[in-house]
């Protein structure tokens, strides 16, 4: 602690409360180099956090959830399912006879809604005018930095599951 | 106060207003790598996430190293 006091031999008190109040007002070049510092370690710690949610994050698992039936929406049609948690929105779109593509709902931009446009083919988020590919669910435009999270589908007979999330 | 005492007093703002930007400047370093790991890290890559976290580290001492040069120097 002491390493981090200004050098002048007065007591810690004397310099924290000075009895002049433009004294009290005055910020020194040591006390400003020291808050920098204390930033700083702010900034190391939250490094320091990034890294232990990474090697203590559980690895997520995803369960087989039925998301509807084969033809129940029409081609051009979008379903709405949360997947894997009730938490979760996704968006299942059917995009020929028998292809369907389902992404999260979420933009990866900062988390609106995302919606299907059927007259552009894309996917679009209405906050910030991102759009993404409804193909592969890639960024075609705007601020959103990662493509959509694409849900993994099986069909079991005329069953739609939903079996897992494939990030970017 | 002489001269000396002056152009030495003098010295040390310098050393001190030098001190304050290489921690600026590191201080800037260490904010963009901390966003750059955030956004990587959600983007769900953790390759890269220790090497960040051992550099800002070393950032931090290099902070704190010119810190106490700041708080040391006459």
């Amino acid at each position: 602690m002491s390493l981090l006091r200004s050098a002048s031999r007065e007591p810690l008190w004397k310099e924290e409360f000075s009895v002049f109040t433009s004294d009290e007002r005055y910020v020194t070049r040591r006390q400003f180099a020291k808050f920098l510092t204390l930033v700083s370690l702010g900034m190391f710690v939250g490094n320091l956090w990034v890294l232990a949610k990474a090697y203590f994050a559980k690895t997520p698992s995803f369960p087989s959830v039925e998301v509807g039936e084969a033809g129940e929406i029409p081609v051009r049609g979008v379903k709405l399912f949360t997947y894997p948690t009730p938490k979760d929105h996704c968006i299942l779109i059917r995009t020929g006879e028998d292809e369907y593509v389902a992404y999260s709902q979420k933009c990866t931009h900062l988390s609106c809604a995302v919606y299907f446009s059927a007259k552009d083919d894309r996917l679009e988020c209405p906050c910030h005018q991102g759009f993404f590919s409804v193909r592969d669910g890639s960024v075609l435009q705007g601020p959103p930095p990662r493509p959509l999270p694409k849900i993994t589908l099986e069909s079991n007979g005329a069953t739609l599951l939903a079996v897992g999330v494939m990030e970017s | 106060m002489t001269n000396l005492e002056r152009s030495k007093q003098r010295r040390g703002f310098v050393a001190i207003d030098g001190a304050m930007v290489l921690i600026i400047i590191l201080l800037i370093i260490q904010i963009w790598l901390l966003s750059a790991t955030l956004e990587t890290f959600l983007a769900g890559h953790t390759g890269a996430v220790l090497q960040a976290a051992i550099f800002s580290g070393l950032v931090f001492l290099g902070c704190l190293a010119l810190n106490l040069f700041a708080t040391r120097v006459d």
